[in-house]
């Protein structure tokens, strides 16, 4: 075997041009099923894990996708508010470990302003649990003081002590500025690939601040007041948008949910994030695996590109299979040179397109996480990607038994004639 | 013109004194079932060391019957006895490494395989059959030896030759060393395929002196087959394909 293995490569080296074009072929389209496979999965994981060590998330009633959507994802509005009331009740429930308020409703450049409270930045988890982190400053602790998302700070180039004005309302385009209130930024976090990247954080008691003298989303004439006499009003939340809730113990976690959406004071509704994500990846999931079918195509067409070589060179290798015959060359041998040479070519161009993938990778790692949020990690292959792998590689292998059969068939019937 | 039968100095077990090299009888080839036959042949044998011309136009069969020779093809009739093997008792694997131990074979043209050297061409055989490299010759001669051996003695010595590309060879280089890999490891058997049409008259004669010198050196039958009458002188027997084959469907649908 080992002959017919040395005649297969040194074959494969007087042909080096095309071999080389194949390998080439099909190894950019094994890093491209690779790549879409990596960023499909981390983008999943990404968006899966947007919010992670949280067991529910309250909002006023509604579907709990809505609800996701605009507690996680800033997107969209809520119907209706919570009272603090309700907060603090739920709060105080014996199963509850922590809780942290949401408050949403106004926007910077486009950006969703969020109102919450300290133990945000030590109680949030996204992730594998992970913690926020703040790149440079500290979080707020005053009226006033905004913390940004790194997105938000990267985009419009804000730095710490930059001073921002809020607008009332979540559009790009707000007509109503709280202007008599600009906002210093004291902090600015980390990238974590979640919404939380384009989200201002300020404090409760600011998102308080901005809207006293308000009534129904419109200020009123004359009942502006400076902030000097803000600090000293007692700036108490009298309602806010959602809530996320972390239990004692995730067993009590369907007693609580229940609880919630029965509480007879208000009209409420507790999800499971996970379960609430998850829905969600199912509704925006078609385009990925729209894009890996796509990859998987072009994948068959640079397998249909070795297919055709090899069969173009059939025609001029029959009279170098006559002479093997001549020589004692089984046609198993026959066969087996382009079956060998189809499983050389597929394995060559699928190690070509595993180092392009790891290159490419090391290159644009950098670059998603700060453009796109996306952090893709340069780890070994996952077991779906070594089942892409090994498919491809069988699929190399049964493309090279169309033309190893033909030179077969050939062999046998040319037999010691020499066909040119 | 005479050519002495060379001395038995063969030492496979197959060639004896006994023993034709070829056995044909009561043989009857057709390419499908119900086709009329290409070649039906009672009887036909060649003793061993003997230098052999079958002469027949394109279309007499002649194909059919080195495809049978070699085993490559078997006869719906009859048998083929090589060396005192039928062949068609053989598995078409076992017929293979028969072909590869005792059989060397020279096409009409493009004999060589373009992606190995001059030296890897004519040692292909010892890759195929171990008896063949084994009758290079005791270690430490190789078969690379024996191939530089075996190209001197067919006028290709020239270092500058050996390393050049075989599709740079030409026509006539390229025959001989299609002749030394047909010779290399004494096969008992040379079978050659009009080797000599693609040359020039001169180079004809030149080169089947050498196959002679050659075949006789190692004591092989070499069965010559050609259209070219003008070479026929030159062989201890001549014969025409259509006094032995009966078959009336040669020359229509045979493979050429």
């Amino acid at each position: 075997m080992r002959h017919i293995l040395l005649l297969a490569l040194k074959s494969v080296r007087n042909r080096k041009f095309t071999v080389c074009l194949t390998i080439i072929s099909i190894g950019l389209s094994v890093a491209l099923l690779l790549g879409v496979e990596r960023i499909r999965t981390e983008s999943r994981n990404s968006f899966t894990n947007s919010v992670s060590g949280t067991d529910l998330i309250v909002g006023a009633r509604s579907g709990p996708i809505q609800l996701l959507l605009y507690s996680v994802f800033r997107i969209g509005h809520a119907t209706n508010n919570i009272s603090w009331e309700s907060y603090q009740e739920i709060s105080a429930f014996p199963e509850v470990t922590w809780t942290i308020p949401i408050s949403l409703g106004d926007s910077h450049q486009g950006y969703r302003v969020m109102g919450t409270e300290e133990n945000y930045f030590t109680h949030f988890r996204y992730g594998s649990k992970q913690n926020l982190q703040l790149a440079t400053g500290e979080p707020f602790d005053d009226l006033y003081e905004a913390v940004l998302g790194a997105e938000v700070a990267r985009k419009l180039g804000y730095g710490l002590g930059t001073s921002i004005i809020l607008s009332h309302g979540a559009g790009d385009v707000s007509f109503i500025d709280h202007d008599d209130s600009p906002f210093t930024i004291v902090g600015i976090l980390a990238p974590t690939g979640t919404p939380v990247d384009q989200t201002i954080h300020v404090s409760l008691a600011s998102i308080e601040a901005i809207h006293i003298g308000w009534q129904d989303g419109v200020p009123q004439a004359g009942a502006r007041i400076s902030a000097e006499q803000l600090r000293r009003l007692p700036l108490k939340p009298t309602s806010i948008t959602a809530f996320l809730v972390k239990l004692e113990s995730p067993i009590a976690t369907f007693r609580v949910q229940r609880a919630i959406n029965e509480y007879r004071e208000e009209p409420l509704t507790a999800i499971l994030p996970g379960v609430a994500l998850q829905q969600l990846w199912k509704l925006i999931g078609v385009a990925e695996k729209a894009l890996l079918a796509v990859s998987s195509f072009v994948v068959v067409v640079g397998l249909f590109g070795m297919l055709t070589t090899l069969m173009t060179s059939l025609n001029e290798r029959r009279r170098e299979m006559a002479i093997l015959r001549s020589v004692g060359a089984r046609p198993a041998h026959v066969f087996s040179l382009i079956i060998g040479e189809a499983i050389f070519v597929t394995a060559s161009g699928i190690i070509v397109g595993i180092i392009l993938l790891y290159g490419l990778l090391i290159v644009a790692q950098p670059i998603l996480i700060t453009h796109f949020g996306l952090h893709i990690a340069i780890s070994f292959f996952s077991s779906y990607e070594l089942l892409l792998i090994g498919i491809v590689l069988i699929a190399g292998v049964v493309a090279g038994i169309v033309p190893g059969w033909r030179i077969y068939r050939y062999s046998l019937s040319d037999g010691m004639t020499i066909k040119t | 013109m005479q050519v002495e039968t060379a001395p038995q100095n063969s030492t496979s077990s197959h060639s004896s004194k006994t023993e034709p090299v070829i056995e044909l009888t009561g043989l009857c080839f057709s390419y499908a079932d119900n086709a009329a036959p290409i070649l039906e042949i009672d009887h036909f044998q060649a003793g061993s060391g003997e230098m052999l011309f079958i002469m027949g136009p394109s279309g007499s069969g002649k194909s059919t019957l080195l495809g049978l020779l070699t085993g490559i093809l078997v006869p719906q009739q009859g048998e083929v006895k090589i060396l005192g093997q039928t062949l068609s008792q053989l598995s078409g694997t076992a017929r293979d490494r028969f072909r590869a131990d005792n059989i060397g074979y020279i096409f009409q043209m493009f004999n060589l395989i373009p992606y190995l050297s001059v030296v890897e061409n004519v040692i292909l055989p010892c890759q195929f059959s171990p008896a063949r490299r084994k009758r290079t010759g005791p270690p430490p001669s190789s078969p690379g030896q024996e191939a530089l051996r075996l190209l001197a003695h067919l006028n290709l010595k020239e270092p500058g030759l050996l390393h050049k590309p075989v599709v740079d060879l030409s026509v006539g280089q390229q025959q001989r060393v299609a002749a030394a890999r047909a010779l290399i490891g004494r096969p008992n058997l040379v079978i050659a395929d009009e080797p000599t049409s693609s040359l020039d008259l001169e180079h004809r004669e030149s080169f089947l002196r050498l196959l002679f010198d050659e075949c006789q050196r190692s004591g092989a039958t070499l069965v010559f087959v050609s259209h070219d009458t003008g070479l026929a002188s030159l062989f201890d027997r001549v014969i025409e394909l259509k006094t032995i084959n009966k078959a009336t469907g040669a020359g229509e649908g045979g493979k050429s």
